[in-house]
């Protein structure tokens, strides 16, 4: 059963007279528990679809389901809604809040989502430990490395349990022992049943995907299958 | 929305974090709230000292003077022409019921001589009940007597700082003679010391003998009318109006005045005295009031300008919240929260500031500080008030950000 299913969906950016098309007419379905990366040079319209994906920005035209709802109409409180239940953001630039400690970050989703306090740091403890990083839930973000951020980002981005995790080049900013680190761990949520969608333009890192899509210009060229690298390995 | 208690948790970390600056910040507030409180507080001290001072006076009094006659030559003045008599006087004070007591007097300003100094003081001829209208009893010896007034007895009263003029310092005035215009007079009482009154007069300089001895000394001798100002106390400050509509009532029967007659007397009340000196000071305290209102604003425009530095600072911050699911109204109620704090607690902090500064400066200068409790209030308030007019623009803006490019923000 599809978890996104995207239907002619068009995003035009206009700065005075003249038009941009960042994504044309996009069909796309994606399936509950799959693992997708998304490829394409920069321009290609991977992060408009992201960004529309994560609820972040409204597509122009054309419908998006998520589940079974049409978001592409909601409100921006609707949105923010949306994003809070069913969406893990993970960026390139981890994007922790700054003398904030690990465990307060991975809090900051339940508190748009009214947990109280007690459970919230029940569930963060938790989200921390299930990334390696219980003990480490009281440095903040500078006392802790780059692999160690974006673990933190991770446990944040699952803390509210959500169907769907959007990452954004997770492993854009770390060097390639890191960045299989994270790829690794970002397989293991998939595998327990989470939809884990990213963006990235290396190879070897779109290899631990089960399902690989190429975008060029504002559309889809190629949606292929494969065996995803850490499916081999076990 | 997320619980309010969840927003302030995340106002005071912010401004925990930039403790410099959001003491900076307030500031303004501080000292906006604190020179509110610090006018406000010195203006009602001078106002209730005024109101002391004329209650030093004497307590519920009515002032009744002759006069204000319509003649062939125009129209005179109070006291111009006399019309109240003996009479009329023990008519009011045992035909009317809201009336106390009741004490004429006359002044004139002359040579006191003692053996060893001359003083040129206040005398007062008066009847015993001045006394008991002016709530003023003796220090030392005794007040003269209603006999005394009967017998025309030179006996006088005297004030302390006309005592220390004639006599010294430190010499007892009881049994003393002084002589006024030939006549010798003895001290039979010195007064207590009462300070000035609402003119700045020193009230303790003065002499006070029987009206008949006045009028005998240094008049023509009794006559039919009662000479100058007479007092009139009334049983309660909310039997003044009545005493004066009474006095009227009486005194035109008395006087046979027809309905289209003038009154042929006037009365005026301390309260209206009153009223026209505090008037004063309220004016000058509205004054000042809105100058420290008007840095009060300057405050929170400054509470305006670190809240857009911050919202500015925080974009990123603002886009992550955002992306994990913060409501528009989240954002705007976090830096709207925050620059309530921030100005909440710097009207707390004016408030003690201008209490402080008051304790600090008033007693240098003499000056009487009275904090009333509303005026914290108001102060609060209004400073509650600043922050959030000056904070609804910096959280609009936040709240309005979109949170792609808040996120994509360097």
């Amino acid at each position: 059963m599809a978890l996104i299913e995207l239907r002619k969906l068009a995003r035009i950016y206009q700065t005075g007279d003249t038009e941009f098309a960042a994504l044309r007419d996009v069909d796309l379905s994606i399936d509950r528990g799959e693992f997708v990366a998304i490829s394409g040079s920069s321009g290609s319209g991977k992060s408009t679809l992201m960004n529309i994906l994560g609820c972040l920005d409204s597509p122009t035209r054309g419908s998006y389901f998520l589940g079974d709802r049409d978001v592409a109409k909601l409100s921006r409180i609707e949105l923010a809604r949306v994003r809070n239940e069913f969406i893990g953001f993970v960026f390139q630039n981890f994007n922790l809040l700054s003398r904030t400690t690990a465990a307060e970050n991975v809090e900051l989703p339940l508190i748009y989502a009214k947990v109280p306090p007690a459970e919230r740091r029940k569930r963060s403890r938790e989200a921390l430990e299930r990334v390696g990083l219980g003990h480490r839930a009281g440095h903040t973000p500078s006392q802790l490395s780059g692999g160690q951020q974006q673990r933190v980002a991770i446990a944040r981005a699952l803390v509210t349990k959500p169907p769907l995790i959007l990452a954004d080049e997770p492993t854009g900013n770390l060097d390639s022992a890191t960045s299989a680190e994270i790829m690794r761990l970002l397989s293991e949520l998939q595998q327990s049943g989470i939809t884990v969608i990213y963006v990235t333009h290396e190879l070897d890192i779109a290899a631990y995907a089960g399902r690989k899509i190429l975008m060029k210009d504002g559309a889809i060229i190629s949606d292929q299958r494969q065996t995803p690298m850490l499916a081999e390995a076990s | 929305m997320i619980p309010v208690s969840e927003t302030l948790r995340l106002a005071a970390r912010a401004l925990r974090r930039n403790k410099l600056r959001s003491f900076l910040t307030t500031l303004g507030i501080i000292i906006g709230v604190g020179a509110v409180i610090f006018i406000q507080s010195i203006g009602e001290g001078a106002k209730s000292r005024v109101r002391a001072q004329i209650e030093s006076a004497g307590t519920n009094i009515v002032m009744l003077w002759s006069g204000s006659s319509q003649g062939p030559g125009g129209r005179g003045g109070a006291g111009s022409q006399p019309s109240i008599t003996w009479e009329d006087l023990r008519a009011i004070q045992t035909e009317l019921p809201s009336v106390r007591a009741v004490a004429p007097q006359i002044n004139s300003s002359q040579p006191v001589i003692s053996e060893t100094n001359t003083w040129n003081t206040q005398i007062t001829g008066t009847t015993p009940d001045y006394f008991v209208i002016r709530n003023w009893p003796v220090a030392s010896g005794a007040l003269f007597t209603a006999s005394d007034q009967a017998s025309a007895a030179k006996n006088a009263v005297i004030g302390q700082t006309a005592a220390e003029n004639l006599f010294g310092p430190g010499v007892d005035p009881i049994g003393q003679i002084i002589r006024i215009r030939d006549a010798p007079f003895t001290i039979v009482g010195v007064l207590e010391r009462k300070g000035q009154n609402a003119m700045g007069m020193d009230q303790d300089d003065g002499l006070y003998i029987p009206l008949s001895a006045f009028q005998t000394r240094m008049q023509r001798g009794l006559g039919k009318f009662v000479p100058g100002r007479i007092s009139v106390s009334a049983v309660s400050p909310e039997a003044i109006p009545r005493v004066r509509q009474e006095i009227a009532e009486l005194l035109r029967e008395r006087h046979r005045l027809g309905p289209d007659d003038e009154d042929d007397f006037s009365t005026s009340s301390m309260a209206e005295m009153t009223s026209m000196l505090t008037s004063t000071q309220d004016t000058m305290t509205l004054l000042l009031s809105a100058i420290a209102l008007v840095s009060l604003v300057v405050g929170g425009i400054g509470v305006m300008n670190i809240m857009l530095v911050s919202v500015t600072e925080r974009t990123r911050e603002i886009g992550i919240r955002m992306a994990v699911g913060a409501q528009p109204a989240d954002i705007m109620n976090q830096f709207l929260v925050e620059a309530l704090v921030l100005s909440a607690i710097g009207g707390a902090l004016g408030v003690l500031f201008g209490v402080g500064l008051g304790q600090m400066i008033a007693p240098r200068f003499g000056w009487i500080m009275e904090t009333k409790s509303e005026v914290v209030l108001i102060a609060l308030g209004v400073s509650a008030g600043v922050g959030i007019v000056f904070g609804l623009y910096p959280a609009r803006k936040a709240s309005q950000l979109d949170p792609i490019d808040a996120l994509r923000y360097e």
